[in-house]
């Protein structure tokens, strides 16, 4: 088995700042933003693109949690997952822009989910999606709007993403078989 | 998780684990749109040999909104009253793709005997049995204690120092029971207040602590107070002379009300029987989370049925 580091701190830092600059130009502006990310890690990359974008926008942005474990169209097939907290922004979502964060684009059912926990909560004006890797072999018809780095990967090599604030270590590695 | 039968044998880890999931379940219920698509498909069968409405539409709330089918068999008027057996009942239960079934029952250990009989795949939930325990109604109490006190820091956290005195009917309480052995669990010291003649004959093995004196118990300045109702239609064998000579000694009434403790919680599991063990005062005070008890009955229920069902299951049906 081997292990391939694909993006250093440096790397995904770079990543980061370049989906906040492409937000606020497609957004045209940081008005109506909300960010929500994706436990665990989307949490984590959604706030640090939403300071980002805060401060290149020098308007405070909006940031929260969206939670999808329980919108999951695979919950039979591992073991009982604990949901995460779900944490909306005070100003809620009706009539927003939600740009949705994850780590990793794989398959889109976590896009699927995501969606499905979005309508139960509010509607929003457009959603967008922001990936820090995009790795392909989508499922289902879903592309995303800011990709970190497109990642060419066979189906069953293991994507990690490794981030400070959870893991101790910045990085993002492949393993192979 | 299998099945859910007792408090007793449930881990710390095991128990933090539904009530953190319920924090989940319960900051859904906030929302406009309270039904989660999670246990489509499922169904849950609420298996009711004895009569119950509050826990029974607890239950049934709770599963309706994680999207799940719900079958309402109560004994009453059904082929049990016609003499079936509980295995025959199980089996058509089976044969139907019950998943999970919440079962009350007036035999002590009637859950288990079904659980471990073969005789169904489902997941069981004690939902009740005789004297011995109801474990959904000590998980909601334990969410309700702990987030009264800890509010939105409760993830995560036991009941550690925290001081509960449970009064009333103790004898025929499988609440109390129930309560003794998860509180003791999360951390909590209990004392138990009851007339001699309502404490079981030989509670030495429990983790508890005994008194007679309600009046000595709320000086104590316990951080919950919980009343048990009393049961009345269990009466029959004369426990107390009277029911205003319980009311005046075991009762919650004003007096003692005002006697607790600025940030002391009073509790009841209901149905309140209001002038008895509880006054109006303590029952519609700021004190009481009687109603937050019936709302966090369902979020704790979602969780039980969220941790039985959603995961995976091997070629038998059984969750792993």
């Amino acid at each position: 088995m081997s292990t391939r580091t694909v993006l250093h701190e440096a790397d995904i830092a770079r990543a980061l700042t370049r989906i906040s600059h492409e937000i606020l130009e497609s957004n045209k502006g940081p008005e109506n933003l909300v960010i929500l990310g994706i436990p665990t890690r989307g949490v984590t990359l959604a706030e640090r693109i939403g300071s980002l974008v805060s401060e290149f926008g020098r308007e405070s942005v909006p940031v929260g949690s969206l939670d999808v474990t329980m919108y999951r169209d695979d919950l039979h097939r591992n073991p009982t997952r604990a949901p995460q907290p779900t944490q909306i922004p005070p100003g809620g979502i009706d009539g927003k822009v939600v740009v949705l964060v994850d780590d990793v684009l794989f398959s889109g059912r976590s896009i699927r989910a995501a969606l499905d926990a979005l309508q139960d909560i509010g509607r929003p004006a457009i959603v967008r999606l922001a990936t820090l890797i995009d790795r392909g072999h989508r499922e289902l018809p879903i592309r995303p709007d800011f990709v970190g780095k497109n990642l060419p990967s066979a189906r069953d090599e293991r994507v990690y993403v490794r981030l400070a604030e959870v893991d101790g270590e910045e990085h993002v590695s492949i393993e192979g078989r | 998780m299998r099945h859910l039968l007792d408090t007793k044998t449930l881990s710390r880890d095991a128990a933090l684990r539904i009530l953190d999931v319920a924090e989940d379940m319960a900051d859904t219920q906030q929302r406009e749109v309270k039904k989660l698509p999670t246990l489509r498909g499922k169904t849950v069968v609420n298996l009711f040999f004895e009569d119950s409405t509050r826990t029974r539409i607890s239950f049934e709330a709770a599963a309706k909104r994680l999207s799940a089918d719900v079958i309402n068999f109560s004994a009453k008027g059904s082929s049990v009253s016609k003499g079936e057996s509980l295995q025959d009942t199980a089996q058509t239960l089976q044969a139907m793709g019950a998943d999970a079934v919440v079962m009350r029952h007036g035999a002590s250990g009637a859950p288990r005997t079904l659980a471990t009989s073969g005789w169904i795949t489902a997941g069981v939930v004690n939902a009740g049995d005789g004297t011995h325990e109801h474990p959904t109604q000590a998980l909601l109490d334990a969410f309700t204690i702990r987030k009264r006190r800890f509010g939105a820091d409760s993830r995560g956290r036991d009941l550690s120092g925290l001081a509960v005195t449970i009064v009333g009917d103790i004898l025929h309480s499988r609440v109390a029971r129930s309560n003794v052995w998860l509180l003791h669990t999360l951390g909590a010291s209990v004392t138990l207040v009851a007339p001699p003649t309502l404490v079981p004959q030989d509670v030495s093995a429990w983790p508890v602590r005994v008194l007679y004196d309600l009046d000595a118990a709320v000086a104590e300045a316990p951080d919950a107070l919980m009343m048990l109702r009393i049961q009345l239609e269990r009466m029959n064998a004369a426990y107390f002379p009277t029911e205003r000579e319980y009311s005046r000694r075991w009762g919650l009434d004003a007096t003692r009300l005002a006697g607790l403790a600025a940030d002391s919680i009073v509790m009841h599991p209901g149905p309140m029987n209001r002038g008895l063990e509880i006054s109006a005062d303590a029952a519609d005070s700021s004190r009481s989370t009687v109603l937050d008890q019936v709302a966090n009955g369902v979020s704790v229920r979602m969780a039980v049925l969220y941790l039985l069902l959603a995961g995976e299951r091997d070629d038998d049906g059984r969750a792993a």
